[in-house]
């Protein structure tokens, strides 16, 4: 693998194959679509076998200068990779889920989708800091593009929301970066990720970039413009802006905030868990009177990516770990849930919940996909996501006992609007009779949904696959964060030493009295 | 071998569930129960060498599952006294209710789906009894809970058991909260979620403080009271209690291996597992020993007016593990674990005893329109009559023989009286509830199997009697239990019965009740020793409880009127029953017409259901709606993207008067910005 640039080739496939898209018929730009994410999905498992565990903190390092500082500059740590992992196997399914649901515009759309492939790779492996600027910003286009025109009968207003929303944000951060590069006199990522600010300028610094983050993740209370977005976009759309680009925001905090920061973002760290506490208990309680499933699973995203930015914001290893693991099975479990709207959706063309039930009737197979997907959302442990929300909860507890107690909530929450969501979905008498008329998943839905449910439990029973390549990059930013890190609030003193002698019966039955 | 017994059942729910209708009714039981069945032998097979008091604890680990930094939580599978008690328990009651499903669920067409489920929670079961840290032993407790919410909601048509399969699980999740919080704060102050180190390190944190929600507090008051939560929630104690008599809603083989003889009991087992951690907290004993004690009372009032027979157990599976935990308080575990391990046995010979009498009543769940039946189901009525002198604890306490109830009731009555203190009260409390437990037992048995046929007034017989063929229909179950019996006309024959005449279950659902009449009368006699005797416990546990020897010793000396009182209340409990629904049938009437209060206080379970709807149900849904509509909408979007929106449209009004296409308004604004340029360049 020495020297071969194959992050650069994994942006190059759905690149080339993105242009031959807006040339072709409608089904030949479905198959090249296909083609050219499976290849790049290969391309990933290529990636992730060469990449050295616990070697280098950079590999597969390349660099072409293209003027002044500015460098096509790319690399990968583990968890660049885990994320690139995410967004390649979701591709191919994303595609697939557009086979029928999409027919006008085919090869535009396609082309759409693998322009976006292109700059969410290039998110994560961008070692110049314009150069991630650039991919991080330029993926609002296609999205737009894809809300505004193959979107639901409001796409327009949801599309012009969207924008003007992840805008905003990257204003600021964009001076925040120019005077970042100009204080430490380099582009390079790597190089600013060691570099101490002056922790005064941080908060300023912080702040930017987290205006720009916090509407990515997004974090209450700029998380509107996301169940409006969701509801226009096309089932592929949802999937991949629920499953990837709500990570950029994540990953943004992991490789920028923290690192850079380190200082500042201790200081604002009591903030930050304010505004996930507020948004766990209240995007919860709106999502249990969701009328739309589209907009309740919306709403359970944002719940669930307060639950990384607390994981994040622990500062401890087990924390940082859980974070990322919720983005990684929240990748995976949304996206499903997406895809399991979608397959009804299809079928009957509303997302009102009302207009179903009874599903388990006359569609098993679903029903039972869509339980395990509903436990996974909820957190059973031996899925995905128990393992990500249990690390992050486990992390702030270490740091403040009430935000664990108000984030674990969470868990009865999401349980209530969930489980509620499945009952008047798959449960129940069959009460409409077209819904009691829609047949079972076809063999492609099935296609779709399966490696999803196997990956699920994979990550839920054996996430050791998962951690292990993270492990050290996390262990070295948790290091980086050390020297800033906010001491707990449990604080343990030891009580006096007892006396060794004391019987233990003595003590049992005493304890009547004791107090 | 231990992999064998946990993984069979897995793979035979795998196999059962994927296969489900391709595979075939037939092939998907017998896969589920010959795995039980297999299961069983080799937890037998495993449990007697720990009761002949020759085998050690054993660890088989598997693989690793979460490892971050110090955090360290293995697959693995723990062996040791308790774990086998309980191998035994589950597995044993298990494969007879696979067996007896066979029968009572015949007419079920998703027979595949329903296996699949239970061998699914045999699993869960079992992964949470062989955990050597607690993460794997949450993972087996929401693992029930997954199967116990699915098997509720079995019946997925019907309004009533979905609504109850939700509560199950969300209340569940309540107590699951507490549980997680007293794992991280366990693995905050221990640096390690593995049983066996926790429980080696707990006691010298004794007098240590702990950091809580801005307050301090004795650090191992704190972590057992939060994992006692988890406790509460899984065992159904008062206040977190609301799910399970709803749960009857699932089909009734399900509540007597769920509801009654395992999943319920993992909160107790979890707090005998973690005694050593306990009885560093006094306090949290104390706590333990209160809330069983109220629970226990609590529940028996309830139950003792209850008229559908399965919620009458299920209060009583209520009360009886009050009694666990007030035993578990008192410091006396292996009186506990004993009647954890008895009350498996007769509570669920009395849920499947239960359930022949619903099968021969044609789905009639209420006892008014029993009556008179143990002529028609005689071995039904033979083996119910056991359970509840089990349930009773009938001995005589002078020789101490006796049923399986009489020697751990009584043993943990003793041990509350022995241990004084908080156990006094406790102990005044667990005789009074002895009484009513007594009571709603007899009277169970008495309006269900004596007195004359009331069956005519009942909808499911009349269902019975009109539509022969109407079968299908009633497999399901599908009805609203209670309403509208009396629009009925009764075409009454005379007797009561209507013409309808009850058969006696098949064999399936026969043998079952036979074995576990075994255990009803002969699980107390035979193991009492090595549960709860002062040098048997010691042998017999091995330290995997904290087993107080001292303690069951003071508990064998106690006077002979604290010996006597469980007898006595007993036989009262028996006379009352007899009195007021067997010799002065109208009682019960002028009972209510008397405490009319008092009844409808009992009727609507204290009401704890209205009060939590009212405090947490209806706040939630208002709530949301005010979050969603004044919060998301009315605030943030107004002022936010719309208002930006709206900003802008008023600017473009302003900008687009300036822009008005006259040259001589543009030459004025020029005018003006050439003057205002070269007054200040001439004033700098």
């Amino acid at each position: 693998m020495d020297g071969f640039p194959i992050l650069s080739l994994m942006m190059a496939v759905p690149m080339a194959g993105a242009i031959a898209c807006l040339f072709s018929g409608a089904n030949n730009a479905r198959w090249i679509a296909l083609i050219a994410t499976l290849v790049d999905f290969v391309l990933g498992i290529v990636l992730w076998m060469n990449f050295d565990q616990g070697g280098l903190q950079w590999q597969f390092q390349e660099y072409a200068p293209i003027f002044g500082r500015f460098a096509w500059a790319l690399g990968i740590d583990g968890i660049a990779l885990m994320l690139i992992a995410l967004t390649v196997f979701l591709m191919p399914i994303c595609i697939g889920a557009s086979w029928n649901a999409i027919n006008k515009r085919v090869g535009e759309y396609m082309a759409a989708f693998l322009f976006m492939e292109v700059l969410m790779i290039g998110v994560f492996t961008a070692q110049d800091l314009y150069l991630f600027y650039i991919m991080f910003e330029a993926g609002l286009i296609p999205m737009y593009l894809i809300i505004g025109i193959w979107g639901g009968a409001d796409r327009i207003y949801a599309s012009y929301k969207f924008f003007l929303y992840t805008l905003l944000g990257s204003v600021l951060m964009l001076i925040a970066m120019m005077w970042m590069v100009h204080e430490a006199g380099s582009t390079a990522i790597p190089v600013l990720m060691a570099y101490n600010f002056d922790p005064q300028i941080q908060t300023w610094l912080f702040l930017a970039f987290f205006a720009s983050f916090a509407v990515k993740m997004p974090m209450w209370p700029v998380h509107t413009w996301l169940p409006d977005a969701h509801v226009q976009a096309p089932t592929a759309g949802s999937v991949i802006l629920a499953g990837v680009l709500l990570k950029m925001g994540g990953y943004g905090f992991i490789r920028f905030s923290l690192p850079m920061f380190p200082e500042a973002s201790a200081q604002l760290a009591p903030m930050v868990w304010g505004l996930s506490m507020v948004a766990v208990v209240y995007t919860s309680l709106v999502a249990l009177v969701q009328s739309d499933m589209k907009k309740l699973i919306a709403y359970s995203s944002v719940a669930h990516m307060a639950i990384v930015t607390i994981g994040l914001f622990a500062f401890n290893q087990a924390g940082i770990e859980g974070a990322m693991m919720v983005m990684l099975g929240h990748g995976l479990v949304s996206g499903a849930l997406f895809l399991c709207v979608g397959v009804i959706y299809d079928r009957l063309h509303t997302r009102e919940i009302a207009r179903y039930g009874g599903l388990s009737i006359n569609m098993p197979k679903y029903a039972v996909l869509f339980l395990l997907f509903t436990m996974a959302s909820v957190g059973l442990p031996g899925t995905s996501n128990f393992v990500g929300e249990f690390l992050s909860l486990m992390g702030i507890y270490q740091v403040s006992t009430w935000a664990a107690l108000i984030c674990t909530t969470g868990i009865i929450l999401g349980a209530a609007y969930m489980l509620y969501l499945y009952r008047r979905i798959c449960y129940g008498d069959q009460v409409n009779a077209d819904a009691a008329a829609m047949p079972d998943l076809t063999g492609r839905e099935i296609w779709l949904l399966a490696p999803i449910t196997a990956a699920v439990l994979w990550m839920g029973v054996y996430p050791e696959s998962f951690l292990a390549p993270m492990r050290s990059d996390i262990r070295a930013l948790e290091a980086r964060l050390a020297p800033a890190a906010p001491a707990g609030d449990s604080n343990i003193k030891m009580g006096a030493p007892k006396p060794t002698g004391e019987a233990h019966h003595e003590e049992a039955s005493a304890h009547g009295e004791a107090h | 071998m231990i992999q064998y017994i946990v993984l069979l059942p897995l793979l035979a729910a795998a196999i059962a569930g994927l296969g489900n209708k391709a595979l075939g009714k037939l092939p998907a039981k017998i896969v589920t129960t010959g795995a039980l069945f297999i299961a069983c032998a080799l937890s037998w097979a495993t449990f007697i060498p720990f009761l002949l008091g020759h085998a050690e604890a054993t660890v088989t680990p598997l693989f690793t599952w979460i490892e971050s930094g110090s955090f360290d939580a293995q697959w693995a599978l723990r062996v040791d006294t308790m774990t086998a008690v309980m191998l035994v328990v589950i597995t044993s009651v298990s494969s007879l209710v696979h067996l007896y499903s066979w029968g009572y669920m015949d007419e079920e067409p998703d027979q595949p789906r329903f296996f699949a489920y239970l061998s699914l929670f045999t699993f869960a079961m079992l992964m949470l009894v062989t955990a050597n840290n607690l993460l794997q032993m949450f993972f087996g407790w929401e693992g029930v809970g997954l199967a116990s919410y699915l098997l509720i909601g079995f019946w997925f048509r019907k309004p009533s058991a979905n609504a109850a399969a939700i509560k199950a699980f969300v209340v569940n999740r309540v107590g699951d909260l507490g549980f997680m919080m007293g794992i991280f704060g366990t693995y905050l102050v221990f640096n390690t979620i593995s049983i066996p180190e926790i429980l080696a390190a707990a006691p010298s944190m004794a007098g240590s403080t702990i950091g809580f929600l801005g307050h301090r507090f004795d650090t191992m008051t704190v972590l057992c009271l939060l994992l006692f939560v988890g406790a509460m929630g899984k065992s159904a104690q008062l206040g977190l209690h609301t799910w399970l008599p709803d749960a009857m809603e699932g089909p009734t083989p399900v509540s007597a291996l769920i509801h009654a003889a395992t999943m319920v009991t993992a909160g107790v087992f979890m707090v005998c597992r973690l005694s050593p951690m306990f009885e560093v907290s006094p306090t949290a004993l104390t706590v333990v020993t209160y809330v069983g004690a109220a629970t226990c009372l609590f529940a028996a009032t309830v139950g003792t007016v209850q008229t559908d027979i399965k919620r009458v157990i299920a209060y009583s599976t209520c009360s009886q593990l009050g009694y666990m935990f007030f035993a578990a308080g008192v410091g006396a575990y292996g009186a506990a674990m004993f009647h954890l391990f008895t009350h498996a046995f007769f509570k669920a010979l009395l849920f499947l005893g239960a359930g022949s009498v619903i099968h021969a009543m044609h789905h009639e769940q209420d006892m008014r329109y029993y009556g008179g039946l143990r002529k028609s189901i005689p071995i039904t009525f033979w083996t119910m009559t056991l359970g509840t002198l089990a349930i009773t604890g009938v001995g005589l306490p002078i020789i101490g023989v006796g049923f399986a109830g009489f020697y751990s009731k009584d043993g943990i009555l003793e041990a509350a009286y022995a241990a004084g203190g908080a156990g006094t009260g406790a102990f005044i409390v667990g005789v009074f509830a002895a009484l009513l437990t007594s009571f709603y037992s007899w009277r169970l048995v008495f309006l269900t199997f004596f007195g004359k046929p009331r069956w005519t007034q009942s909808e499911h017989i009349q269902h019975a009697l009109h539509d022969a063929h109407g079968h299908d229909d009633h497999a399901h179950a599908a009805h609203d239990h209670g309403h509208g019996h009396d629009d009925h006309h009764a075409h009454d024959a005379g007797d009561g019965t209507g013409g309808y005449h009850p058969h006696e279950s098949p064999l399936v659902m026969l043998i079952p009740l036979l074995v576990l009449s075994l255990g009803a009368v002969f699980a107390g006699f035979v193991f009492h020793d090595q549960f709860i005797g002062p040098e048997g416990g010691i042998e017999f546990w091995k330290g995997a409880l904290a087993f107080n020897s001292h303690l069951m010793h003071e508990a064998h000396m106690v006077p002979t009127w604290v010996k006597f009182s469980p007898f006595t209340v007993m036989l009262t409990g028996l006379v009352i029953a007899w009195l007021a629904y067997i010799k002065n049938t109208d009682w019960p009437r002028r009972f209510v017409a008397t405490f009319g209060g008092l009844y409808q206080f009992l009727l609507n379970k204290w009401y704890f259901d209205e009060l939590y709807n009212f405090l947490f149900v209806k706040p939630a849904f208002a709530i949301g709606r005010f979050f969603w509509k004044f919060g998301d909408v009315g605030f943030i979007d107004r002022f936010g993207p719309n208002g930006l929106a709206a900003l802008v449209v008023q600017g473009n009004k302003i900008t687009r008067r300036l822009q008005s296409g006259y040259l001589y308004t543009y030459a004025l604004v020029m005018l003006i910005g050439l003057a205002a340029a070269a007054t200040w360049a001439m004033t700098r």
